[in-house]
């Protein structure tokens, strides 16, 4: 008797509807977003009316320009600290407290979301008081925290499967340890470093619960506004906002894709 | 140069090395754990403190002890002759909370074992393209994906549509704003997070266990239950506690799929920050909700303990 070793009943049929239950609520809102009707159900015709109503809305221009620059400023203040301390802790023999230090640096990722939040908004609000200080720097650094073990992830996985033997061979030619770091460590490094600026920035540029509790007025990032939206009625603008968000990430991500091919390499 | 006086230079400067390492290491590990200390671990001794502290009339907090939140939680204190008489309200969301969670890690195993298992017997070279294809909208934004559903499961939503042409229902399934909106959002929501640690348990998975298995007349059944998901336990284990944590904390899915109406843990918490304006409660509802969370880890670490003891 033969049969396919690894084939069970009903495996595949439910793969598939895995993949489609998880792409078909994307795509609809997708397809609806080009839709020239008011409707979120019926299709008329195709129209990128509710892009260009999008784009006019000043609420919405204002939230993008917010989600940037804060998306900007912790993906940058993450991934210099993210890379310092993988190479601190791939780069140097082990030490004691090394395990105490990867908990410290994923801690963000052990605690739901929403007790980060709170707890954020209670040290800021404590500091708010003490300091008189307003301003959106509080909402950035709260970004740049959590954004920090997205972007140590992947540098530290570059730099586990990166061999000594270039560093090692450059030191051999009398290069000075800076010269070894810029000019050969850092370069290999690279991918990692770029994949991980990339998660940090479209994590960054999604989070809601903890901007929604820390963000002081005026301090509206594009989901924060894409939630009042919804909660004030669906319209077809959302959807052409979400759709823009879904393909920036998307498109991010895809590009992930191909650097850590390219990494593997 | 005596020999001694070589090794002892030798000496020197190996402890030197030694300690500017130690002092680069410092160094390069200070912003990490500053950021994360000062704006992570910090702000969490804040919330103990707060959780026993008096609420303020206008939100924040009074500096006056009270255990009043944690008595809050299970108890109503009557106002003409403070008895405190049993109040559920509080402990029913909890509980909600913990049977949607648990309720959705089912859901996603029986969905993300055999996607899991499809993709870990696809020849190699095509798994990257189907991991790719499940991790995709993991990294598209949770609350627009919990919109997208929205829009599906709505009365007038797509489901509905389809399912009334076909002719299958007279009028629509009112699935919104119930559990089982939530209970189908948080699915969706962490689907993923079940599949990957499956898949990179079963990647391992030597087939020829399984060809053993047929060739000692176990029937299809018996080889998945007694072979392969005790080889994928680790796997399993870890995509449940992956579900059910983010599960337990959600806040967008049952903010928009039960309509503000169906509550869990995280807006609960949220709403005392907010609109309720007691920020002792809300501190002491999501210590309580990190307590729960640190016995499901601590019951998996015992257990994983146990189980590498017994092995080894």
């Amino acid at each position: 008797m033969v049969r396919d070793l690894k084939a069970m009943l009903g495996f595949n049929a439910t793969a598939w509807i895995c993949i489609v239950t998880l792409y078909l609520p994307i795509l609809v809102l997708i397809a609806f977003s080009f839709n020239a009707n008011r409707s979120v159900v019926l299709w008329t015709e195709f129209s990128l009316d509710w892009y260009v109503k999008a784009m006019d809305n000043d609420g919405i221009r204002n939230a993008a320009w917010v989600s940037v620059k804060i998306a900007l400023f912790a993906t940058v203040i993450s991934t210099v600290a993210a890379t310092m301390a993988a190479l601190a802790t791939t780069r140097t023999k082990r030490f004691a407290g090394q395990g105490m230090v990867y908990g410290i640096i994923n801690q963000p990722l052990m605690i739901p979301e929403i007790v980060t939040a709170i707890a954020t908004l209670s040290l800021f609000a404590l500091v708010k008081r003490m300091t008189g200080l307003t301003g959106i720097g509080y909402l950035m650094l709260a970004h740049a925290a959590f954004c920090i073990p997205f972007a140590y992830m992947p540098i530290r996985a570059r730099l586990e499967n990166m061999t000594l033997t270039l560093e090692q061979a450059a030191a051999d030619l009398y290069a000075p340890p800076l010269k070894v770091f810029t000019l050969v460590t850092l370069p290999l490094l690279g991918p990692g470093i770029v994949s991980g600026a990339m998660l940090a920035f479209v994590v960054s540029l999604d989070d809601v619960i903890i901007t929604l509790m820390v963000a002081g007025p005026g301090e509206t990032t594009l989901p924060i506004y894409i939630l009042g939206a919804i909660r004030r009625g669906i319209t077809p603008e959302i959807n052409a906002v979400s759709t823009i968000l879904v393909a920036v990430s998307v498109l991010l991500v895809v590009l992930l894709f191909f650097v850590q091919r390219r990494m593997q390499r | 140069m005596s020999e001694r006086e070589d090794t002892s230079t030798l000496a020197a400067a190996v402890d030197h090395n030694r300690r500017t390492e130690r002092l680069t290491r410092t160094w390069l590990l200070a912003p990490a754990l500053v950021i994360i200390l000062a704006i992570s671990i910090l702000p969490l001794g804040i919330t103990v403190l707060y959780s026993f502290l008096t609420p303020g009339t206008y939100g924040g907090v009074t500096w006056e002890f009270s255990t009043d939140s944690y008595v809050q939680f299970l108890f109503q204190r009557d106002i003409f002759d403070d008895t405190l008489v049993f109040n559920s309200a509080y402990l029913s969301i909890f509980l909600r909370s913990i049977g949607l969670a648990l309720g959705a890690t089912i859901g996603a195993l029986i969905l993300g074992f055999p996607t899991a298992y499809f993709i870990a017997t696809k020849p190699r070279e095509q798994r990257n393209i189907w991991l790719f294809l499940i991790t995709l909208p993991f990294w598209t934004n949770l609350l627009i994906r919990t919109y997208a559903m929205l829009l599906i499961i709505r009365d007038e939503g797509i489901i509905n549509i389809v399912l009334m042409k076909v002719g299958i229902i007279g009028s629509p399934l009112s699935i919104l704003y119930t559990d089982t909106a939530v209970f189908i959002g948080l699915i969706y929501s962490f689907l993923p997070f079940m599949v990957l640690p499956i898949y990179a348990s079963l990647e391992k998975l030597d087939f020829s266990l399984v060809e053993a298995g047929y060739d000692l007349y176990a029937s299809r059944l018996k080889v998945l239950f007694h072979v392969i998901v005790p080889l994928a336990k680790p796997g399993i284990v870890a995509g449940c506690i992956l579900v059910f944590i983010p599960g337990l904390g959600a806040y967008i899915t049952p903010e928009l799929l039960g309509g503000g109406k169906k509550l869990m843990i995280g807006n609960m918490i949220a709403m005392q920050f907010g609109a309720s304006r007691n920020w002792p409660f809300g501190s002491a509802a999501a210590l309580i909700l990190m307590a729960l969370v640190v016995v499901v880890l601590l019951v998996n670490a015992l257990a994983t303990g146990r189980e590498a003891r017994s092995n080894g």
